[in-house]
């Protein structure tokens, strides 16, 4: 028996890249350990605050000064003898909020009015930033205590200018809105006013600073509209794909719908006669799906002549060894395989012995496909190759990663490279590989000019970076008295080609630790891999989102089976309340657990019977350190429509740090689920994806909307993401109501291939 | 190649040396500089590049240049009157916070900007009728629904 068995091992992990788990956020550390804050008068007088952060958000030393007293645009914090407010957005937006509510935490530590602050997305730069990207629901842990701490000293360096002046203790002064006020005579001086003096004052010690308590927030936990929002509906150039620069030219790079296959030949000087294309030319690249594929660029005046040239383009591709790679063979091979032993296991207690002694044993093998992020924004990048220098302009979540690609690929100093941040139509996991700025940069190399690549949207979908696919074969046993004793899963997963030994592809992961059934005493985990060529990559919750709902599906079954109610099953596999492992937050709380789940049943009616025709369906996951406990409620009509009529959505993420982001995520996260499991599947036929707009590939329309519901268990745990943990648990939710309101157990997704609609 | 007029936002603007079969997207954001209108998919299924043709939504992907020249077209940077006074819709999706990551927004708008025209009044039948065009990948529909409504009980978009 392995003692981990059921607590979360960060690696290798399901759900996050990698780079984002090396620096594992620790457990609550009010005051970060090294801080250092270097000083300089903002251009034209004024404070600015430069907070230096290294790896893992520790606070690094930071020159800053430009020698001319000068104006540091890395800094969170500017504070101008006007009185404005200006306060840097770190991450990557693509959605979640981040250029809001990181601001919010520094503003409201600063103490300053939200209104009266200006929100500006800030440069990439390691040095001063830390780590900037949007992945893994990761940007509320890593940066809650060193933007709260950037803008505390701040305000204490305020307060301390301010007692200065007035000549009395620091404790007898408040903040408020941007002012500090003596509480003896009432009377307030601005920041505007302070700053000019603040910024020669000797940095004050760390140990002084003082973090507000919870019940002062004024900003925090508010519901609080994204920042950009004016210029989104006024339709301002936000986005990569609307860059315009002075001289630009248009490029679409062809890939072979086979991946990874070479250029051949192609109808180059045809294409270049076409009207608008300026050049054309074939690309070997380095193979690499995160990289550059083999490929022919062309060049056009304009979009449209660029897509429409594409049509013209005739390649004749390179054989490859894959063209025979289908979604149907991975299904018959995995039907195949998970009769036989796993390569991989972990067990935990006595898996067999509890087969031999069980009353009753369930199995059910489960299906799931492989998904495309399908981004409204396609994948752009523009790129500028100008004097040995690569200026990108890169709808990106990770864009510190980009210099050490374009290092490697075409050789260019990472110090030449610089990567501008944009907002992005839509992240999900798939602009963590950043193949479209590789291919962009690639081009942009070739000519003096600056170049944005525009990808069609059935490139986008044709080359993504895919949610893997898996197979789950599942074995339960039940004693006499009805007790779940034994659980075994052969988990059929997939491996890249050429990864040797097999390793899990991203999202392909899970340990017995996944299952989040800790109170079962006999458990087999095992693991098998096939080999894969088709791309995969990050997505939203990739891992979390497909075991989740095998897991959840299989309690209800198991439940079904003992002929007990899924909510009290559900509760007794969890055991005790308890931390599976103190003080370790990637670890299940079953206590935390068991309360969402609780709210949940209560929100929900649970226990309430349920009108004639209607099923309800009840699932809880824990991911990215949040805990969800979600119930649909549903209709099915005789032709298997369902109408979701209702979801109930309970969370922990220890506090909400914007009541409207925060809900939004949620919501959005309901639908994205109810998204996938309607009709999304991504097949393979010799070895090309088939499917290519979003005829194929349907997403959820305005009509299929249920209403949804969210209730909150505010804790006194430090605050974590969003971006994620709502979608894993409403999957199983519904399959599970589609059981109670009809009989019948969908164990493929998505549901459409069980004959019923959304 | 042809030179077309065309009228957008209430100015004349015009476009040299165009194809007429180029879709009217194109035009707007390549040629005259209107960014906001979004390209999504190209085939008219996912919304984004929605415009007012001749007062009616249109996909704007879909619908050649030359089949717009003689009509009124309105885009999202002039849904507004002014910068100041912005479209109640517009007021709505900010209070209301409806967009995520954006950028199916301006098509949004534009759908339901048409849609209040015709019904000031709109029922949750005559929203997702209106609006089952246009895709929100992040999942807005249930702000949208209740932004719209609230414009309409504030007396609509006059």
């Amino acid at each position: 028996m392995k003692n981990d068995f059921d607590v979360f091992d960060p690696i290798p992990d399901v759900d996050l890249p990698s780079f984002l788990i090396e620096k594992e956020d620790r457990t609550f550390d009010p005051m970060p350990r090294r801080r250092f804050l270097k000083m300089a008068g903002v251009a034209g007088g004024g404070l600015a605050l430069a907070f230096a952060f290294g790896n893992g958000e520790r606070p690094e030393p930071l020159a800053v000064s430009d020698g001319s007293g000068g104006f540091s645009p890395n800094a969170y914090i500017k504070i101008g003898n006007d009185g404005n407010v200006t306060i840097a957005a770190k991450n990557p937006e693509v959605g979640q909020g981040v250029k809001t509510f990181l601001p919010m935490i520094v503003a409201e530590e600063l103490d300053v009015a939200w209104g009266s602050v200006t929100v500006e997305q800030s440069e990439i730069d390691g040095d001063r930033f830390g780590r900037q990207s949007a992945g893994g629901s990761q940007s509320t842990p890593r940066n809650w205590d060193p933007l709260r701490m950037a803008g505390a000293t701040a305000r204490a360096m305020l307060v301390a200018i301010a007692a200065k002046q007035w000549g009395v203790s620091k404790k007898q002064c408040n903040t408020s809105e941007g002012f500090v006020i003596n509480s003896q005579d009432g009377s307030r001086l601005s920041y505007g006013e302070l700053a000019d003096a603040a910024a020669k004052l000797p940095l004050p010690d760390e140990k002084s600073i003082q973090l507000k308590e919870r019940s002062e927030y004024k900003i925090l936990g508010k519901w609080i509209p994204g920042v950009d929002n004016h210029a989104i509906v006024t339709g301002q150039p936000l986005f990569g794909y609307d860059q315009v620069l002075p001289g630009m030219v248009y490029a679409v790079y062809v890939k072979c719908p086979i991946f990874g296959a070479k250029v051949k030949s192609a109808n180059l000087e045809k294409v270049k006669a076409l009207p608008g294309v300026i050049d054309a030319f074939s690309l070997e690249g380095d193979g690499s799906a995160e990289s550059l594929m083999p490929g022919v660029a062309i060049l056009a005046e304009s979009t449209y002549e660029a897509f429409q040239a594409e049509k013209q383009l005739v390649v004749e591709w390179g054989s490859s060894e894959f063209d025979q790679e289908s979604w149907g063979g991975f299904s018959t091979e995995a039907a195949k395989l998970a009769k036989e032993p796993a390569a991989q296991s972990d067990e935990k207690g006595d898996f067999s012995g509890a087969q031999e002694s069980a009353s009753k044993t369930i199995e059910a093998f489960y299906t799931y496909p492989f998904l495309s992020h399908a981004n409204m924004e396609p994948q752009n990048c523009t790129a500028w190759f100008k004097e040995g220098k690569m200026e990108v302009w890169a709808p990106t979540q990770n864009p510190q990663r980009i210099a050490a690609l374009l290092s490697g690929l075409l050789k260019i100093e990472e110090s030449s490279v610089v990567v501008n941040q944009l907002r992005i139509g839509g992240g999900f996991g798939r602009r963590l590989m950043n193949d479209f700025a590789a291919e962009a940069c690639a081009i942009a190399h070739r000519i003096d000019k600056p170049v944005k690549l525009v990808w069609t949207r059935e490139a986008d979908m044709a080359h993504d970076l895919y949610r893997v696919g898996g197979f789950h074969q599942m074995t339960g046993t039940l004693d006499d008295s009805g007790k779940w004793t034994g659980l075994k899963d052969h988990f059929i997963t997939f491996s890249q080609k050429d990864q040797r030994p097999a390793k899990p592809v991203k999202g392909g992961n899970a340990s017995g630790a996944s299952m989040q059934l800790p109170a079962i005493p006999n458990v087999s985990f095992g693991k098998t891999f096939l080999p894969l060529n088709t791309p995969t990559g990050w997505w939203r919750a990739p891992g979390s989102c497909s075991l989740a709902w095998v897991f959840q599906s299989f309690v209800h079954e198991m439940a079904v089976a003992a002929g007990r109610d899924h909510f009290d099953f559900l509760l007794e596999q969890l055991g005790e309340p308890r931390w599976l492992e103190e003080g370790n937050r990637r670890s299940l709380n079953t206590a935390r657990a068991i309360d969402v789940i609780k709210l949940a049943a209560e929100k929900s009616d649970w226990s309430k019977p349920i009108p004639e025709g209607r099923g309800r369906g009840l699932s809880f996951y824990f991911s990215h350190l949040g805990y969800f406990a979600e119930v649909a409620e549903l209709t099915v009509s005789e032709t298997n429509h369902v109408t979701i009529d209702r979801v109930v959505v309970v969370g922990d993420v220890g506090m909400l740090l914007n009541k409207s982001g925060g809900e939004n995520q949620v919501e959005g996260s309901v639908v994205d689920a109810i998204s996938t499991l309607a009709g999304q599947e991504i097949t393979v036929e010799n070895g090309a994806v088939q499917q290519s707009n979003f005829h194929d590939y349907p997403l959820l329309r305005m009509a299929s909307q249920p209403p949804i519901e969210i209730h909150w268990i505010e804790t006194d745990n430090s605050p974590t993401g969003l971006g994620e943990p709502a979608f894993p648990p409403l999957t199983a939710a519904v399959t599970n109501a589609i059981f109670d309101a009809t009989g019948k157990r969908i164990r493929t997704m998505p549901i459409s291939k069980e004959g019923f609609t959304i | 190649m042809t030179r077309l007029s065309l009228q957008v936002n209430g100015e004349n603007r015009f476009v040299e040396n165009i194809d007429p079969s180029t879709p009217l997207l194109w035009v707007l954001r390549d040629h005259l500089g209107l960014v906001g209108t979004k390209y999504g998919c190209g085939k008219g299924l996912c919304g984004s590049c929605t415009v007012h043709v001749g007062g009616k939504a249109m996909r704007s992907c879909s619908l050649p240049v030359s089949s717009a020249a003689d009509q009124e077209i309105t885009t999202i940077e002039g849904l507004a009157k002014s910068n100041e006074e912005l479209h109640p819709l517009q007021d709505a999706w900010i209070e209301q916070d409806v967009p995520q990551c954006g950028y199916c927004q301006a098509g949004q708008l534009m759908s339901a900007a048409a849609l209040l025209k015709e019904k000031p009044k709109p029922n949750n039948t005559d929203i997702d009728a209106a609006m089952s065009g246009n895709i929100c990948r992040c999942g807005t529909y249930q702000r949208i629904r209740k932004a719209i409504h609230s414009v309409a009980e504030k007396g609509g978009v006059a």
